[in-house]
């Protein structure tokens, strides 16, 4: 049994998937153009480029804090972070600091409560890559994705398990891509995670907490946390003080390592953004956002359990996306059929992958589920044409050997292509025989 | 009135000039007269000329109605290499960026360009429009027509001389702390800052973003209203840009003086202009009141948190990485105003400085509200001194920063300005201050036009 208390917040980043970029008209959607050629001299940090902040990217982080129960601030402004790296072309980000867009929320979970601290709007950078050409080293900046919104959640500390942070992050995902916001792929970056994790002996907030970064995959997600737990148990046990630091995650030795210590808070140098006017929203504005709230996940669950007796796991998975759950129920209601049978064919069979309508789904559904004949006569004339054609096994039968009812069945069945209905087919088998 | 515009365009109406003919003209005063001057970093003499020989075709064609549809046809104007223009060097008077080419112009530059105006040049300027005298520049310093021993003012030093010595009809600048008023005043030609909003900052090289506004020169401040008229109003690029009707001129005005404004210090032959300037105002039939503007003398200090504050975090993108060149081009006062920026916005000390002077801010800007709930317009001089001589002040930066006393609150406050030739003291040229409220401009240009018909002080030009 470990002795310390797992303390784990997350920052969770998530791109959006707006038509325009956050403060200009070049396209939000930048996968696998050609380099910089998505541009233009705003997300270049020209000098004289202006920012002209995208309302609807705006909306979708009201959005997102909604479904999060969070407050929506009714004023909140944008601030310039400042740092330098290259891919940061006006060597500020822009983001929000002491006035995000959305305050504290609250979400239910089977594990416990996770508590919002804020979501605020920022914008990507562009994107580095490193390359060695003929033995000469250099990194190249793409700047399409520069400027595309981001959104970043940040929680407060309230995991204590790996698995707890995996069910959060899946469900966060699945949220976002009900609301249509973001497809949130970690391995193509558009929803990127942070973990800061620290072991408290008593459940009281340690001093220090490591921040571990740049996980693409939930499966890299729970090995890395459970690594770097694992380091910071031992570390403690020999008697090793930890320190703040940043540290990512080698998926080969299974291990955390250390990418950078930060020996002094960074200073972002954080003001008012001077060229965006501050965010002003009335209940009107919020209840505008809220109308496009559809069901989320967590509610559609319920509901299919409850309403349609489907079971927590197929629940689970018919909800995992927003156009699956929308088809089940769209099944329920044409076809009439039981919805608890919709649901196992849809989850367990292979041959409705990719099936979107209800005349395909009843084509499969006919082939898979041959409609079986119970028309008693035709059946009585089939059944005295093979007790007729095996006297051994009437014969049998009448001996004892009850079994062979068994073989007559598929007789039948032979005669009637696999159509007879078993129940019915036994009924009068035994009648005859008896 | 006969403006200078109508002047020109009467004269190309009338045949007696081709906008060729004028492109040509002025070009041959450059030539002859800015060699001394200074005031020119890039003449655009081909592409002018060119145009021109379209716009003159295009008259042929279509005759007058081109003025209608063009208001500011075949005019012809200069830009402060802040602007950029389209494929045209744009160097914002420093070295850093002397092989800077931009692939965009500014809205304002669009704007005129489509409104029939012509680009003669990019003038000369103190490097990022760091300065009041235009001595900071690294392409030399400009000189006064006036005097040439003299400074121009700045930073739009050479925008101001453009018009001053008649090498172009009017010319763009920016004002963040005084640039436009300063020279204008210096100069003897009328200069608008116009208030925060009212224009378009896009394309323009950022000073202090919540500060630069996108002013003019001209000899009449009825062709500074057409100019104003042409380029206000949201472009879908800056945000803080806003439609705004503004209050409508009047016959009769209720106008201030503030007293903190005729401080010690002054010139007084400065002064005496400024109140016969005032006296001849009210002689006009408005009424002067003493107004209250108490925290003036808090308003330069607050400027000097928030100015460089705002520039470190503009001038981080010259990096020498993707243009221009290396951050050791930055000249001394870059440099300065870069550090101390830095140092106001760290975690220790924005409370301490930053934050305090955003309070100073508000409190400037609300006495500015409330003297405009009692007054239309407030009169006050533009510099406490005639123009100074070269070099003066070049060492001392705090005095520099003092040259733009009585022009910085208007910026802090956000309102507009406009700078009138109001007389002269030893046959240097002494500009008389009219601010108005918020997208105030249409009262504040009604107001100087009746005091330029009943002067003639800005008829006077400088024997070159």
């Amino acid at each position: 049994m470990n002795k310390y208390k797992t303390i784990i917040g997350l920052e969770v980043h998530i791109e959006q998937n707006t038509e325009s970029k956050m403060f200009c008209r070049c396209s939000g959607r930048y996968f696998e153009k050609e380099p910089n050629s998505n541009t233009c001299p705003v997300c270049l940090g020209l000098p004289g480029a202006m920012p002209f902040a995208n309302r609807k990217a705006i909306q979708n982080t009201i959005l997102f804090g909604l479904s999060f129960g969070c407050e929506i601030a009714k004023y909140s402004k944008f601030d310039r972070k400042h740092y330098f790296y290259p891919d940061l072309p006006k060597s500020f980000q822009i983001s929000q600091y002491d006035l995000p867009l959305c305050g504290e929320g609250v979400c239910e979970f089977g594990f416990g409560k996770v508590r919002i601290k804020r979501i605020h709007q920022e914008e990507d950078t562009g994107k580095l890559t490193h390359i060695e050409e003929a033995g000469a080293k250099s990194s190249l900046v793409d700047f399409n994705r520069s400027g595309v919104p981001l959104m970043e959640m940040v929680t407060e500390p309230d995991f204590t398990s790996a698995d707890d942070v995996v069910t959060f992050l899946k469900y966060v995902q699945k949220v976002v891509r009900y609301l249509g916001i973001s497809d949130a792929d970690m391995e193509k970056g558009s929803m990127r995670l942070e973990a800061n994790i620290s072991l408290s002996p008593d459940g009281s907030l340690p001093d220090y907490k490591v921040e571990l970064k740049n996980i693409n995959s939930f499966k890299f997600l729970k090995g890395a946390i459970e690594a770097e737990v694992k380091r910071q148990e031992e570390a403690l046990n020999s008697g090793e003080k930890l320190i703040q630091e940043t540290r990512g995650y080698d998926q080969v030795r299974k291990k955390t390592v250390r990418q950078r210590v930060k020996e002094t808070a960074s200073d972002y140098r954080y003001f008012p953004e001077p060229d965006l006017l501050p965010i002003v929203l009335t209940d009107k504005d919020i209840d505008e956002v809220r109308s496009r709230l559809p069901e989320l996940p967590i509610a559609k669950q319920l509901r299919f359990e409850s309403s349609f007796g489907v079971s927590v796991q197929y629940a689970e998975l018919l909800t995992e996306d927003r156009d699956k759950a929308d088809f089940f129920e769209h099944l329920v209601k044409e076809t009439k059929l039981d919805p608890k049978k919709i649901a196992s064919e849809l989850i367990n069979n292979k041959n409705y992958e990719g099936v979107s309508s209800v005349e395909e789904f009843k084509r499969i559904f006919e082939r898979e589920n041959p409609t079986l004949e119970s028309d008693i006569d035709l059946i009585t004339g089939i059944v005295s044409k093979v007790l007729e054609a095996n006297q051994d096994a009437v014969a049998k039968y009448k001996a004892g050997k009850l079994e062979v009812i068994g073989f007559l069945i598929g007789q039948v069945q032979r005669e009637l292509k696999g159509k007879a209905d078993p129940a019915e087919t036994k009924k009068i088998l035994e009648n005859l025989l008896s | 009135m006969i403006t200078e515009f109508s002047k020109a365009q009467n004269q190309i109406k009338s045949g007696q000039a081709t906008v060729k003919s004028r492109v040509e003209y002025f070009l041959k005063r450059i030539e002859e007269f800015d060699g001394e001057l200074n005031s020119f970093i890039t003449i655009t003499g081909e592409e002018a000329l060119k145009k021109a020989e379209q716009m003159d075709t295009l008259f042929s064609e279509k005759g007058e109605e081109v003025f209608e549809k063009m208001p500011l046809f075949g005019l012809v104007f200069s830009a402060k290499d802040m602007y950029l223009t389209e494929g045209v060097k744009t160097t914002a008077g420093s070295k850093l960026l002397s092989d800077f080419v931009p692939p965009y112009s500014s809205t304002v530059i669009s704007r005129l360009t489509e409104a029939g105006a012509i680009l003669i040049g990019k003038t000369n300027q103190d490097a990022w429009a760091h300065g009041s005298s235009g001595e900071n520049s690294d392409f030399g310093v400009t000189k006064n027509p006036w005097d040439k021993s003299r400074v121009p003012g700045g930073s739009s030093s050479g925008a101001a001389v453009s018009v001053a010595a008649g090498f172009c009809d009017f010319a763009m600048g920016t004002d963040t702390g005084g640039s436009v008023r300063l020279p204008a005043s210096f100069t003897n030609v009328v200069g608008l800052k116009p208030t925060y909003g009212a224009i378009s900052r896009y394309g323009v090289i950022a000073m202090a973003s919540s500060l630069d506004t996108m002013g003019n020169f001209a000899i009449s401040s009825s062709d500074s209203k057409k100019i104003f008229d042409i380029v206000k109003g949201q472009d879908g690029f800056d945000q803080t840009v806003l439609d705004v009707n503004g209050a409508a001129p009047k016959t009769k005005y209720t106008i201030g003086v503030p007293k903190q404004y005729f401080s010690e210090g002054m010139d007084p032959s400065v002064e005496r202009l400024v109140l016969d300037a005032i006296e001849k105002i009210s002689q006009m039939g408005h009424k002067v009141v003493e107004v209250e503007l108490p925290s003036t003398d808090y308003a330069i200090s607050a400027y000097y948190v928030i100015c460089p504050a705002e520039v470190s975090s503009n001038l981080g993108r010259y990096d020498g990485v993707r243009m221009g060149l290396n951050r050791d081009a930055f000249g001394d006062e870059a440099k300065r105003r870069i550090m101390l920026g830095t140092y106001v916005l760290e975690s220790g000390y924005v409370d301490a400085y930053y934050n305090k002077a955003v309070a100073v801010r508000d409190l400037i800007k609300s006495e500015f509200e409330q003297a405009f709930s009692k007054v239309d317009l407030m009169l006050a001089p533009v510099s406490p001194t005639l123009p100074f001589k070269l070099g003066e002040k070049s060492n001392d930066p705090l005095s520099m920063y003092l040259a733009d006393v009585y022009t910085v609150a208007i910026n802090i406050a956000g309102v507009c300005a406009l700078s009138v030739p109001c007389g002269f003291s030893d046959d240097l040229p002494v500009g008389l201050q009219i601010i108005g409220p918020s997208f105030g401009e249409q009262m504040v240009f009604d107001l100087a036009q009746s005091y330029q018909e009943a002067t003639d002080w800005h008829t006077k030009s400088p024997k070159l």
